[in-house]
This record gives structure tokens, C-alpha cells and sequence, in this order.
């Protein structure tokens, strides 16, 4: 390991400083050419660091920051013990960011700190649960045709093997269940315009997860 | 703010407050900019109003013209940069919100009578 490789390691890592938010809904930006965009309005921080881990520490280098403040009256001891050492209040999310590494607890992060316009950022969101979901929302199968002799058997996935070779049903089977509620990353989404007064980060293109559910931005690697 | 408080806000920014006030089954002439190869000139379209589509900053509207015999539509977004400005020519009296039964029409029968006079 030369000097080189370890500033390169300090650089990606501080890359990798991102922002917890809250999805607030789409909408569209008209352009002066005419054309209009269509943006996920993201309530992007600010962001309250809590702890610093260390590498002699922790055996590792990250920020812990919290996000969207919570009634202290709500959270155990244990949170409001821990949230004190920042002095800013106990949090509803708190998440781990590497990078960052000349952030003081207590310290905030705003989006105008990290985001430009312009700027390509991965959004990470929870994906709106379907629950128990048939394979045509899950899998995209396209069904069965609605006539033609069909017989009470339209949105089925069809056969699922052959016969006694191989006996059995392959691994990874596309079939129906549990669907959605998932972790779901976004990548290299363009930010269109950073409103730092407001808090407000406005992408192009779609987030996963409901309106009002957390989200995390980060740049775009490299 | 309320999510959806900041939703309308974003929206409300953009709305285009010259827009004079029409409504489907006035002649309006849009003035619309067109880019030419290097150059932007005003086109204008004149027409009836066939609808309003509701919607904040996506409201779009459609205006039917007759032209060289063959029925033209365009919808243009009313809040959009490209319109330089619309002007309304006369005002209609019709009965309905969505006049798709001018398509059907043609010559005299397709006209409109202005608002105020009565036959």
C-alpha cells in the first residue's frame, strides 16, 4: 500500500457521505425549451451527527447521523442517553454513513453541503408492500388470454417443470408471494434542482416507497 | 409544511399568471414560439377551445382549427414557456365543458354563437 492508494481511499469514502430524507411526492418542472421533467421531491436532511466510529475504536470509520427529530419522551433512555452527547434532540432514523471523517458530533449536514445540480445520486428507499402478490404483479407474466376457450385460468403463471425428469421444480421458480416492502436502490438519478432553504432535493425520475417514507441519497459512485 | 403543501408550492411557482382567463368554446389565438434552425419565431394558432385538462402546472388545453378543409388539433400545456401569449378572440356560449361533438360537425353547423347573443 503506497501514500497514493491510501488518499484515494480517504476520497471515495468521503464520496460515500450521503443523506438520510423523507420521500415527499412527484410532481413536474416545466423548462424554458418546453420540455417538462418529471421529479421525486425529496425532503433530503438536515442531518445531525451523533457519533463518530474510528477505525481504533469501532475497527472501522464511519459517522452515525440522525434524521426527522423525535419527542425524547418516546425513546428509552438508552436513545436519549445516546443522542445527548450531540445535544440536538433524539431522532426517528438514525443510519451510518462512511466518510465524513472531519464531521464533529452534533455537527449538521444540509443538502446544499453535498448535492448540485447536475449532480447523478443513488436513492435507496423501502419499496410500498403488496403483500401476498399473484405472478403476474410480481413476475410481469402476462397471463392468459381472456378468450379463446380459456377456462377459469387467466392470471396463472402456467406450467412450473416437466415431468419425471427432473422430478422436481427448479430453484428460483418465478412464482407467486410475498411482493414488495423491499430495500430498492435507484441509481444514478439526476438531480435537477437543490432547494438548500427548504431542505428540498428534487430528482428525475421515480423513488421507491411511499410519500413520507425514508430515503437515502448518496452520490453516485465514481 | 405538509408533504402535499410542498408539492402544491413547487407547482404554484411555475403557474403563468398572464394567461387570460377562456374556457372551451371561446377563439383563441395562441401565440406559439417555434424554433427554426438557428432562429425562434411566433407562430399563431387560432381556434376554438375544444377542453381544459385540469391539473396545476400540467393544466394542457386543445384548440380544434379548420385548415385547408382538414380538422387540425394541438393541446398545448397553458402553463408552458414555449407559449408567448394567448389571446382571446371571442367568447363562445355552449353548454358543455368538453365540445368533442364539433368533430363530428363541419361548415355552418360547427359554429359557435357568442356569448351574450341570442338567436
Amino acid at each position: 500500500m503506497s501514500d497514493n492508494d491510501a488518499t484515494a481511499k480517504e476520497i471515495s469514502a468521503s464520496k460515500r457521505l450521503g443523506l438520510l430524507g423523507r420521500k415527499v411526492g412527484m410532481t413536474q418542472l416545466l423548462l424554458a425549451d418546453g420540455r417538462s421533467v418529471p421529479v421525486t421531491v425529496i425532503q433530503a436532511g438536515p442531518c445531525t451527527v451523533l457519533q463518530r466510529k474510528t477505525a481504533e475504536k469501532d475497527g472501522y470509520a464511519a459517522v452515525q447521523v440522525g434524521f426527522d427529530p423525535s419527542k425524547p419522551s418516546r425513546e428509552n433512555k438508552a436513545a436519549v442517553g445516546h443522542a445527548a452527547r450531540a445535544g440536538k434532540g433524539t431522532f426517528n432514523a438514525i443510519m451510518e454513513f462512511h466518510g465524513g471523517d472531519d464531521l464533529e458530533v452534533g455537527a449538521a449536514i444540509a443538502v446544499g453541503d453535498l448535492f448540485h445540480d447536475g449532480d447523478l445520486v443513488h436513492v435507496t428507499g423501502t419499496s410500498k408492500g403488496r403483500g401476498y402478490a399473484g405472478v403476474i404483479k410480481r413476475h410481469r407474466f402476462s397471463g392468459f388470454p381472456g378468450s379463446h376457450g380459456t377456462h377459469e385460468y387467466f392470471r396463472h403463471g402456467g406450467s412450473i417443470g416437466n415431468r419425471s425428469y427432473p422430478g422436481r421444480v427448479f430453484k428460483g421458480k418465478r412464482m407467486a408471494g410475498r411482493y414488495g416492502n423491499d430495500r430498492v436502490t435507484t441509481r444514478n438519478l439526476v438531480v435537477v434542482q437543490v432547494r438548500g432553504e427548504q431542505n428540498l432535493l428534487l430528482v428525475r425520475g421515480a423513488v421507491a416507497g411511499p410519500r413520507g417514507g425514508y430515503v437515502v441519497v448518496r452520490p453516485a459512485a465514481g | 409544511m405538509s408533504t402535499t403543501n410542498v408539492i402544491q408550492a413547487i407547482e404554484a411557482e411555475q403557474l403563468r399568471t398572464d394567461i387570460p382567463p377562456f374556457r372551451p368554446g371561446d377563439t383563441v389565438k395562441v401565440h406559439v414560439k417555434v424554433v427554426e434552425g438557428e432562429k425562434e419565431r411566433i407562430q399563431v394558432f387560432e381556434g376554438v377551445v375544444l377542453r381544459r385538462a385540469n391539473g396545476a402546472n400540467r393544466e394542457t388545453f386543445t384548440v380544434r382549427k379548420i385548415s385547408y378543409g382538414m380538422g387540425v388539433e394541438r393541446t398545448f400545456p397553458v402553463h408552458s414557456p414555449r407559449i408567448d401569449k394567448v389571446e382571446v378572440a371571442t367568447r363562445g356560449r355552449v353548454r358543455r365543458a368538453k365540445l368533442y361533438y364539433l368533430r363530428e360537425l363541419s361548415g355552418k353547423a360547427a359554429r359557435i354563437q357568442e356569448e351574450g347573443q341570442r338567436r
